[in-house]
């Protein structure tokens, strides 16, 4: 490797491993509103998955080649148990329960000794490397593109446009509404995994309702055309508080006005592409 | 037998019953025809029949099953297809990506499959490809087969969705008002098309408002007025049957009247 670039990759290290974790996340959005739900439990599931992998770390003693794969249980889990009851009912009510969601484990972290309060986990072992999450990366948006061309993601775009229709054309809603929810809670839960192997620190506050609507940013931002353009807006995102720096207290109110500017201006985001929904 | 059974079938709404107590037999091949004046219960019933909508009492067979608590999306497998009053067309999908979702209950491949491109899945996908430009073919739209759906004509999109619900050669095909909007040349060649798709196997129940289309191509009427079915039986015999002639009498000069006093 040449010095300059080895300098460079030591000095943005944290910036470039959490591009990519971003870009995992924004994938998890792209795959619950690509069938036409919205859910505000990526930042949940992503902490489930940080929460219980540093715990597998650090307490069991666990390899990190176990610990990542591992990551996905716990949020599966609980994106089983929201996902069930409330797939039966309008989509209002996955939004509604992926919130609560959130606040109560924020509440439950901060309560349990076990996963140290309002001090969180400190001296999270840095397993996490740049090539994990930019291979993982890869991988899910190549699969997440070849899913999208065929069967399966002509039935995704179908629902997302007309579930009623797409229901008569035989297509099982409630069963791919589900699969995506689990699908994205094992992508943000492996997310979450890395980024707690990667900043040594967890906490409380990282997984509430702020990083939820940075989340659903992302992929409002780039757009659910293709799932790389969700990746964009994350990237977007992720590297514009960087560049103006002391704007990064704003943050919250600038995701906000993107949430609005890309409902009002950019309906198909800025990426708006749209993807060949066939294989042959 | 018959193909389609239904027995008792009924549907209410806070107020009002849509459909009430509805027994008819389908048979096997054939033009069938529901017609009745606005708001007896047609599209009701066709929801009903297509799982849409929960009958509140009453049984559905279909091919020899019932299919009374069954869900919409195991209709396609069964072998019945439809077309929607309102059109519902896949509006930012190609026609092409539109009629091969027709085909997604015969897509057996799993997600491995798909992800690993085996074998499998590429000739499953080329072989629904294939299928689904014939059946645009069949309904004179191959022409258009990568514009997007949103973009065609009104009509276009009434044949789009012809071919999307035909593409997996159903056994029955509901139509529910498929000349609606139609001009009178547009809908000449509906006719056809209807017969060449009866002639193919496809046994054809539809709702129609335009009596000419209707009279010439079924092969039965069953007329639905307040809910309740009052005639089932041949399109000539319809015409001199006093119940029917009273309720379409009955619809149009309430219409009048409405249109008089406002
Ligand atoms: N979801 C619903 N809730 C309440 N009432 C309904 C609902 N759907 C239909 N209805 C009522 O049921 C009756 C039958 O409606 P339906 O749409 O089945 O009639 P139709 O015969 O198809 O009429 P048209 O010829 O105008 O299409 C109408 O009075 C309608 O207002
Ligand atoms: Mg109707």
């Amino acid at each position: 490797m040449p010095a300059w670039l080895d300098d460079f990759l030591w000095t943005y290290q944290n910036l470039i491993n959490t591009l990519g974790v971003n870009g995992l996340l924004a994938l998890s959005m792209y795959v619950v509103l690509a069938v036409g739900q919205l859910s505000l439990g990526q930042a949940a599931f992503m902490g489930l998955g940080a929460y219980s992998s540093a715990l597998m770390t650090m307490k069991l003693h666990l390899p990190f080649f176990v610990v990542l794969p591992a990551s996905c249980v716990v949020p599966v889990l609980f994106a089983l148990a929201i996902g069930v009851p409330t797939l039966r009912l309008s989509g209002v009510y996955l939004a509604i329960a992926t919130i609560g969601l959130g606040e109560v484990l924020r509440t439950v972290y901060l309560n349990v000794d076990l996963v140290g309060g309002a001090l969180g986990l400190n001296g999270i072992p840095e397993r996490a490397e740049a090539w994990m999450i930019y291979g993982l990366l890869v991988v899910a948006i190549a699969a997440l593109w070849l899913i999208g061309r065929s069967h399966v993601g002509r039935a995704m775009e179908a629902m997302r446009q007309d579930p009623v229709a797409a229901s008569v054309m035989g297509v099982d809603v409630q069963r791919y509404q589900l699969g995506a929810l689990l699908a994205s809670a094992v992508l943000a839960g492996i997310a979450g995994c890395l980024s707690a192997h990667q900043s040594s620190f967890i906490g409380p506050n990282e997984y509430g309702f702020e990083p939820a609507v940075t989340i659903l940013s992302f992929a409002l931002l780039g757009g659910i055309g293709t799932p790389v353009a969700s990746v964009v807006g994350a990237f977007i995102l992720t590297l514009l508080p960087e560049l103006l720096r002391g704007f990064s207290d704003l943050r919250l109110v600038f995701n906000g006005l993107i949430i609005v500017a890309a409902v009002l201006f950019l309906p198909r985001g800025l990426v708006a592409l749209r993807m060949r929904r066939r294989a042959a | 037998m018959s193909l389609l059974q239904t027995e008792g079938l009924t549907r209410r709404y806070a107020g009002l019953v849509a459909v009430d107590a509805v027994t008819l037999a389908v048979p096997q091949g054939g033009v069938h025809a529901v017609i009745g004046p606005n708001g007896a219960g047609k599209t009701t019933f066709f929801n009903m029949l297509s799982g849409l909508v929960p009958p509140s009492e009453g049984t559905m067979r279909f091919a020899g099953q019932d299919i009374t608590r069954g869900k919409a999306h195991r209709r396609a497998a069964l072998g019945m297809a439809r077309t929607f009053q309102n059109i519902r067309v896949f509006t930012e999908m190609t026609v092409l990506e539109n009629v091969l979702t027709g085909l997604h209950a015969g897509m057996a491949c799993g997600l491995a499959g798909v992800v690993l491109r085996l074998s499998g899945f590429r000739r499953a996908e080329r072989a629904a490809v294939v299928a689904s430009r014939a059946a645009l073919d069949a309904v004179g739209l191959a022409d258009h087969a990568d514009a997007l759906s949103g973009s065609l004509s009104y009509g276009d999109q009434r044949r789009l969705e012809i071919a999307r619900a035909m593409v997996a050669k159903p056994r029955l095909l509901l139509l529910d008002e498929p000349a609606a909007g139609m001009n009178p040349a547009e809908t000449e060649s509906l006719a056809g098309l209807v017969r060449r798709i009866a002639d193919g196997g496809t046994t054809v129940l539809l709702v129609e408002h335009d009596m000419g289309f209707v009279m010439g191509l079924s092969d039965s009427v069953s007329v639905l007025n307040f809910g309740r079915l009052i005639y089932s039986g041949t399109p000539a015999q319809a015409r001199s049957e006093p119940a029917v002639v009273e309720a379409y009498l009955g619809a149009r000069l309430a219409e009048k009247l409405r249109a008089r006093h406002g």
